[in-house]
C-alpha cells in the first residue's frame, strides 16, 4: 500500500499525482497499434458511446498517419484528447476488446487514442473546416465538454457559436472535477484551444446566466440555445453538525486541489462519505495529499456502490481504507470537525435499515461528502416551460431538444451525472438537432 | 543417438548449419565466433576481383511489429584484400580442422578461375562455392547472376573450374530466372559436384515518400537489391524442391538458402531435399546465437521421429509435392469454429464474405459475435482459419470417407474432361452465390 508524504511543491504534487494512462512514445505506439486485430463491425465501436472508428485509427498511428488518426477521433469525438485519457476505457472499448475473451491484455485504445490526438495537437496541425456561415447564432450555456462539443459541431453547420461560462476555465469537470492523476489542467485546455483556434468559437468566461434578464436577452439575441449546466454544487446531507468546519463537499474539494494543487492543505485524518467514482476520487486524492489516514465510509456493501471496481481499487492501492454498512448520523465537534457519528446498517427484508442502537464515532479532522451534487432547478426555473423528471434531468427528445422548443440540452443536465464521453457525444448530437430544428 | 555430422558432395562438416556467403562470413573473426557458437559450416563471403562498395546498403521490409521480415542489400563482394582473406581461411582452419570452410568465388575470366582456385585450396578450403547469383552490382559487370541466367555459360565456367579444382565444387544458383531446372541442369552437366540456392532475389523494398528514392538510399538515387529474409522462403522451397525432383539434379547434394533462422525452417529444407542449410539474414538480425534454438529444435525433431542422421528423413516430403492434376478431387474439408474460444472478432466472417466464397454467417442476434459455417457454402479453402487469431479456433474438418479418389489426370485418360460447369463447390451448383443486389441491403 502506498504512503504518500505531503506534498509541498508542485514537483512533489506530480510526483503523488503520477498520471494512470501516460503518454505513450512512438515505439509504444508502434508495437501496441501492431496488436490490433481489425475486428469486423469492432465491438470496442460499438462500446463507444461516440462509435469512434477504433480500429481505423489504430492502423493510421501504425501506418504512420498520425493526423489522419487524429481526424478519425475527432470526427466522432470533438474532445478526443480528453476522453482518451479520462475515459473509463476498461468498462468501455478496452472492456470489449476482444483479445479479453483469450486472457490476452486488451489494445491500450485509450493511451493510443491521446498519442495520436495529443501529437496533432501539440503540432497545431488543422483538420477541422468551419462551415459556410448560414447567419444564425447559438448561445451555448456551460463550457464543459457537451458545451463544447455542442459548439465545436455547430461551427462546422455554419452557425455562430457564443458559449456562456460562470467560471474562469473552460472544460467543466473535466478541469474542475477529474482527479488530477487521470488528468492534467494543461492537457485539457490545450485541447479546448487547440479546437477553439480551429473553430473560432467565443467563450465568454466569468459570465454566470443566473438571471431572468439574462435569459431573455439570450432569448432575444440567439436562435437557438443549448443547456450544459452540468450539475450543482453538492446536495445537504441535513446532518446534524454538518455546517461544522472541515466538512466540504466532494466537487468543492477536488476543484480546490484541482486549481490549487500543493498549497491546498489536507489534515491528517480524513472521512469520505459516500460510494460513487467521485468518493474513490476524493478518498485517493486526500491520501495522495498526505492524510495520514483516510477512511471510505459507505452505508451498503462493497458490491453495491457505484464506482467501478478499478476506482475503489486505485483508492485501495492509494492507502484508503474503507468502512461498509455504515450511514453518517452526525458530525461531532466543537467548531471544527472532531469526528463523524456513524450508525450501522443492515438489509431487513431485502431493504436497507439504519440500527440506531448501534453507533460509533470516527474521530477526523476533516469531512468529504461525495453524496451527489445537487441539480441545477433554480436555474431551470428561470426558463419557461422546461420539462424535467422526477431526478430533476432535462427531458428532451430524440434531437437533444427539450419541451421549450428554443432550448437543447445534454451531458450530466439530462442524464444526472455520467463520463465526459457521454456529454461530448450529446452535445455534439444536439448541434444536429439544432441543426434539424433550424433547417426544417 | 542422433548424429549431426554430414558428408555433403565431399565435403565434411559436424552439423549442417552453415553460414551463407555474405557479411556474416568477411572475415576470420566472424566465422571464428560462428563456428565456436555451433555453426557446422561457413562459405566466405565471395572472393574476386577488386570492388568498391557504397555507404546506405541494406533495406528491409517491416510487417507490422516484425522487423526485417525481408531484407535486401546492393553490397558487392569482399571488398578486403584477398591476401588477407587467404590468410585467415588458413587460420580459422587451423583452429577447426573438421569445420566446412568453403570459398565463395566469383571472377571472370578462365585464367581468373584457375588461379583463384589455387589460392584458396592452398589456404585450406574445404570446398569451393561459386556466386553465380548476386542480382546486383555485379552482374552489370557480367558476372554473378548474369552467368547464373545465362545456362550455357554457367555450364562452361562450372567445366572450367571443375578442371581446375581438386577440393569439391558446390554452384550456387539465382532465383532470377524462369525455371530454376535449366541452370541446375546446367551445373550439373558442367560437372559440380553439388548445387546451393538460392541466391537473392532482384528487389525493390520500399520507396521513401519524401526522397522519392528506393531503399538503401545512397545520395538521393538506390538501384535493385538482392531480396532475403523470411519473405523468401516459400520461393526458396519451391526451387530446391524442383531441383530435387529433377531425375538428374536430384542426384547431386543441394544445399538450402532462403530465410531460415529456426529449426522448423531446417526440417522443412531437409525434408524437401536439402542435407546443409545456409543462413545469412537470421544471423544479421540475431547474431550466431541462433544456432542454438536451430540445433536444440532439429534434436528435438530428429529424436522424436526416431532419425538417426538427417540423411534418414531427407527428401521424405518430396514425394507428397505433386502436380495439381494428381491431387484427389473428392477430398472434402469444412471449416469448424470452436465456439468456446471463439473471442468474436469475427475476421473470418469478413475474409470469407468479402475475400471467398460467403459461407460465414452471423449471429441475428447482435449480442452474440461467435459466426457459424453454412457448410453447404463451405468449399474447404482454409482462408478462415488462416485468419482466425486464436490458436486452434478453427479447423478444416475431413468430410469425405476416404474411399473415393479421382485426380484430373485420371479424368483425362478416362475421357472424362467436363464440357461444362459441373463443380458441385462452384457458385450456382451446390452453393449459393448472393446477388449482385444483395450487397447493397448490408
Amino acid at each position: 500500500m502506498a504512503e504518500y508524504k505531503r506534498p509541498t511543491t508542485e514537483a512533489e504534487f506530480e510526483k503523488n499525482f503520477k498520471q494512470k494512462k501516460p503518454l505513450m512514445n512512438d515505439t509504444e505506439a508502434y508495437y501496441e497499434s501492431s496488436r490490433c486485430l481489425f475486428c469486423y463491425d469492432a465491438p470496442c465501436i460499438q462500446a463507444c458511446p461516440t462509435s469512434i472508428d477504433i480500429p481505423l485509427f489504430i492502423k493510421q498511428i501504425h501506418t504512420d498517419n498520425v493526423t489522419g488518426a487524429s481526424k478519425t477521433i475527432f470526427d466522432a469525438n470533438w474532445l478526443g484528447n480528453a476522453c482518451g485519457i479520462v475515459c473509463p476505457t476498461g468498462v468501455l472499448c478496452e472492456g470489449a476488446c476482444v483479445y479479453n475473451h483469450q486472457d490476452v491484455p486488451p489494445i491500450q485504445i485509450g493511451r493510443l487514442q491521446n498519442y495520436a490526438t495529443n501529437k496533432t495537437i501539440d503540432a497545431g496541425k488543422d483538420i477541422f473546416k468551419v462551415g459556410e456561415s448560414n447567419g444564425k447564432k447559438i448561445a451555448i450555456v456551460g463550457a464543459g465538454p457537451a458545451g463544447l462539443a455542442c459548439a465545436s459541431e455547430a461551427r462546422t453547420l455554419g452557425y455562430e457559436v457564443d458559449i456562456f461560462e460562470a467560471k474562469e476555465k473552460p472544460s467543466g469537470l473535466t478541469v474542475y472535477g477529474i482527479a488530477p492523476y487521470k488528468i492534467t489542467n494543461e492537457e485539457v485546455l490545450k485541447e479546448v484551444e487547440y479546437l477553439q483556434n480551429q473553430l473560432g468559437f467565443s467563450i465568454k468566461y466569468n459570465n454566470p446566466i443566473d438571471t431572468p434578464q439574462a435569459i431573455k436577452e439570450l432569448e432575444t439575441t440567439y436562435d437557438a440555445i443549448f443547456l450544459g449546466v452540468g450539475l450543482g454544487k453538492t446536495a445537504t446531507l441535513h446532518l446534524d453538525g454538518e455546517n461544522k468546519k472541515g466538512v466540504v463537499g466532494a466537487v468543492e474539494f477536488i476543484e480546490e486541489l484541482r486549481m490549487k494543487h500543493h498549497k491546498l492543505k489536507v489534515p491528517a485524518k480524513v472521512v469520505v462519505i459516500g460510494g460513487g467514482n467521485t468518493a474513490m476520487d476524493a478518498a485517493s486524492e486526500a491520501a495522495r495529499m498526505g492524510a495520514r489516514k483516510t477512511v471510505l465510509a459507505y452505508r451498503n456493501s462493497r458490491e453495491k456502490m457505484g464506482a467501478y471496481g478499478f476506482e475503489y481499487d486505485l483508492a485501495i492501492s492509494a492507502g484508503v481504507d474503507s468502512l461498509f454498512h455504515v450511514t453518517p448520523i452526525a458530525i461531532v465537534g466543537n467548531g471544527n470537525v472532531e469526528g463523524v457519528k456513524f450508525a450501522k446498517t443492515e438489509i431487513v427484508d431485502g431493504k436497507l435499515k439504519t440500527n440506531m442502537n448501534n453507533t460509533f464515532i470516527v474521530r477526523c479532522d476533516m469531512v468529504i461528502k461525495a453524496t451527489g451534487q445537487a441539480k441545477q432547478g433554480h436555474f431551470y426555473d428561470l426558463i419557461s416551460d422546461l420539462k424535467r423528471d422526477d431526478k430533476t434531468r432535462i427531458e428532451i427528445n430524440n434531437d437533444f431538444q427539450t419541451s421549450n422548443p428554443k432550448y437543447f440540452a445534454g451531458g450530466d443536465a439530462i442524464n444526472g451525472g455520467a463520463e465526459v464521453v457521454n456529454a461530448a457525444y450529446d452535445g455534439k448530437m444536439a448541434a444536429r438537432g439544432i441543426h434539424n430544428w433550424l433547417t426544417k | 543417438m542422433v548424429d549431426l555430422s554430414i558428408n555433403f558432395g565431399g565435403i565434411k562438416a559436424p552439423n549442417p548449419f552453415w553460414l551463407a556467403s555474405a557479411p556474416p562470413t568477411n572475415s576470420g573473426y566472424q566465422i571464428m565466433k560462428a563456428f565456436e557458437a555451433g555453426w557446422g559450416g561457413a562459405v566466405w563471403k565471395t572472393l574476386g576481383v577488386p570492388v568498391v562498395n557504397v555507404s546506405s546498403r541494406y533495406g528491409s521490409v517491416n510487417y507490422r511489429n516484425t522487423r526485417m521480415m525481408g531484407f535486401n542489400n546492393i553490397e558487392l563482394i569482399t571488398d578486403r584484400p584477398l591476401a588477407d582473406n587467404l590468410r585467415e581461411i588458413e587460420e580459422v582452419k587451423k583452429y577447426f580442422p573438421d569445420h566446412a570452410v568453403i570459398a565463395s568465388l566469383m571472377v571472370e575470366s578462365r585464367a581468373e578461375w584457375e588461379q583463384i582456385i589455387k589460392d584458396v585450396e592452398n589456404a585450406g578450403a574445404d570446398g569451393i562455392e561459386l556466386n553465380f547469383g548476386c542480382p546486383h552490382g555485379m552482374c552489370e559487370r557480367g558476372m554473378g547472376s548474369a552467368v547464373g541466367q545465362e545456362p550455357e555459360v554457367l555450364k562452361t565456367i562450372v567445366e572450367w573450374v571443375k578442371e581446375a579444382a581438386k577440393i569439391p565444387v558446390i554452384t550456387k544458383l539465382s532465383p532470377n530466372i524462369s525455371h530454376i531446372t535449366d541452370p541446375g541442369l546446367a551445373a550439373v552437366q558442367g560437372g559440380t559436384d553439388s548445387i546451393s540456392l538460392i541466391n537473392t532475389i532482384k528487389s525493390i523494398v520500399g520507396i521513401d515518400l519524401d526522397s522519392y528514392a528506393p531503399y538503401p538510399i545512397v545520395d538521393g538515387k538506390g538501384t535493385n537489391g538482392g531480396y532475403c529474409g523470411p519473405a523468401v522462403k516459400p520461393i526458396a522451397m519451391h526451387m530446391l524442391k524442383d531441383l530435387a525432383q529433377h531425375p538428374e539434379i536430384g542426384k547431386v547434394p543441394l544445399s538450402g538458402i532462403g530465410g531460415i533462422e529456426t529449426w522448423r525452417d531446417v526440417v522443412e529444407f531437409i525434408l524437401l531435399g536439402a542435407t546443409s542449410v545456409q543462413v545469412c539474414t537470421a544471423v544479421m538480425h540475431y547474431g550466431f546465437g541462433i544456432v542454438r534454438e536451430m540445433e536444440a529444435g532439429l534434436r528435438q525433431f530428429m529424436e522424436d521421429k526416431g532419425y538417426n542422421t538427417i540423411y534418414d528423413f531427407a527428401g521424405k516430403a518430396l514425394p507428397n509435392v505433386t502436380e495439381w492434376k494428381h491431387l484427389n478431387l473428392k477430398h472434402k474439408v469444412v471449416a469448424e469454429i470452436n465456439s468456446d474460444k471463439c473471442v468474436g472478432c469475427d475476421l473470418c466472417y469478413i475474409a470469407c464474405d468479402d475475400g471467398a466464397h460467403q459461407a460465414i454467417a452471423l449471429s441475428d442476434d447482435p449480442t452474440n459475435r461467435i459466426p457459424s459455417i453454412i457448410e453447404e457454402n463451405c468449399v474447404g479453402c482454409n482462408l478462415c482459419s488462416l485468419v482466425c487469431p486464436v490458436e486452434d479456433c478453427i479447423t478444416m474438418v475431413k468430410k469425405d470417407d476416404g474411399k473415393q479418389h479421382t485426380t484430373w489426370h485420371e479424368r483425362t485418360l478416362n475421357d472424362d474432361i467436363p464440357t461444362t460447369f459441373d463443380d458441385d463447390r462452384a457458385g450456382g451448383k451446390g452453393h449459393f452465390v448472393p446477388k449482385p443486389s444483395d450487397a447493397l441491403k448490408k
